[in-house]
């Protein structure tokens, strides 16, 4: 009876410490791999990561403003071998999808007058169907040009 | 027989861990989207729709970084008696005041380093330290970041670096230690010291430099990020203090006007650059812009009293 008050301890431990050691993991994938993708521009600080799994998707939603350049960098872990990511205007206009530019980590634009703008983040089903789906970390980090 | 037991138990303990953890995720999102459905009504069904199958939602606010190059950019020079005194950084005591403190010194230091004032950067890089230190953010700052500000004081791309690297820290323990109301309270702080130097540095819209009024405009569509961030969290109840702060503000926006017209994109095959095209219309009067004005100083003493 004591062994089994220990084993469900420690399926407690294990589900309460599993998320934890997932989001430190994400946090240390995005510090370390993708922030590095915004050089030269400068990484804005704020952090926008999340584990996803295959046929998820994330959205954020941002303004960007006049006269700044910026770079968009959204990045997976290794699990992940693609991630789709769209910019939209606020109707959902679809402005810019890497599906079209070979899946590119990264887009460099800069905005006339200031915009709000919505980026959805896709994680396309690629694994098979006898397959366990495969989840991992996305990031979507901002880089800013400086003079 | 007694061992069988033990693999049921232990099983069934964890699959019921199992709905549970997965039960308690899904009617947070649906909160989310609830939220957003309330607050935009019928009219945005379809977008509510979209939203449904999108499994995790960001609002993203200008960083104090991000903040301080707007305000660089719009022309702005630099004032430093426009800063909140490092002095006041003893009084924060509660962690609702230490949060929006440490975003109103974040944002302080960032302006500093871009005009160059790197004592001031360092100045407020400490009192930052110490806000983070009192919230339980032990690692975000360490003294290693004062001395490479130290080391580098003739190299800005380092400084940045420095300081967007601090930021990324906080933001992230924050998110790691589910203390994302915390964070959002941070944002909004430097969120408000931006605007509070933006309107400082105008005195009469007519007179004034039009771009940085324009961006002051312009934070009327982050002041819908704001509230969208602050919602995620409503339940904190320095969170709803906030946020009710915020709702004024929006009404001091309320009879300012801006129109989008559709965006367009070109691309630069040379620089790879993408611009996206629009025109934006603005409407602001004296009076409206002495009202915003006069209701951001009050927040922002405020929250620095």
């Amino acid at each position: 009876m004591r062994s089994s008050v220990y084993l469900l301890i420690s399926a407690i431990t294990l589900l309460l410490v599993l998320p934890s050691s997932a989001n430190a993991q994400c946090k240390n994938f995005a510090k370390t791999i993708c922030r590095l993708e915004l050089s030269p521009y400068i990484h804005d600080g704020n952090y926008n990561a999340a584990i996803l799994t295959e046929g998820e998707e994330a959205e954020l939603f941002k303004t960007f403003y006049a006269g700044q350049e910026y770079r968009i960098s959204v990045c997976g872990s290794e699990m992940l071998t693609k991630i789709e990511f769209l910019v939209m205007d606020v109707d959902r206009k679809v402005l810019y999808t890497n599906a079209k530019d070979n899946y590119a980590t990264s887009w460099d634009f800069k905005v006339e007058n200031t915009q709000q703008l919505i980026i959805l983040v896709k994680v396309p089903v690629v694994s098979s169907k006898n397959e366990e789906l495969k989840s991992g970390c996305v990031a979507i980090m901002f880089g800013l040009k400086t003079d | 027989m007694f061992k069988g037991s033990k693999k049921i138990l232990a099983i069934s303990a964890l699959a019921s861990l199992t709905i549970f953890t997965i039960s308690c995720k899904c009617s947070r999102e649906t909160d989310e989207m609830l939220q957003v459905s309330g607050e935009q009504g019928a009219a945005d069904s379809a977008l509510v729709s979209s939203l449904e199958s999108v499994n995790q939602i960001f609002y993203s606010l200008p960083s104090p970084l991000e903040t301080a190059m707007i305000l660089k950019r719009s022309g702005a020079t630099y004032n430093e008696e426009l800063l909140n005194p490092i002095e006041n950084a003893s009084k924060y005591s509660t962690t609702k005041s230490m949060a929006l403190n440490l975003g109103i010194y974040s944002t302080d230091l960032s302006y500093a380093s871009l005009f160059d004032q790197t004592q001031a950067t360092i100045k407020y890089m400490t009192a930052s330290k110490k806000m983070a230190e009192g919230l339980g953010i032990l690692n975000a700052i360490d003294n290693s970041v004062i001395e490479k500000l130290e080391e580098n004081i003739n190299n800005r791309d380092v400084i940045l670096e420095t300081i967007s690297e601090t930021f990324l820290n906080t933001n992230s323990i924050l998110e790691e230690d589910d203390r994302v109301a915390v964070g959002s309270i941070i944002l909004v702080g430097g969120w408000v010291e931006g605007l509070y130097i933006a309107t400082s540095l105008v005195d009469d819209i007519n007179k004034a430099d039009n771009e940085m009024v324009d961006r002051i405009v312009d934070q009327k569509l982050s002041l819908q990020t704001v509230l969208k961030l602050l919602e995620q969290n409503i339940g904190n109840a320095d969170v709803k203090e906030l946020y009710i702060d915020m709702v004024e503000l929006q009404n001091a926006y309320n009879k300012v006007k801006i129109t989008v017209s559709d965006v367009e994109i070109v691309s630069d095959a040379k620089s790879k650059v993408a611009t996206l095209k629009s025109k934006n219309t603005i409407t602001i009067s004296p009076e409206t812009f002495k009202k915003l004005k006069t209701k951001v100083l009050e927040l922002r003493n405020k929250y620095t009293a």
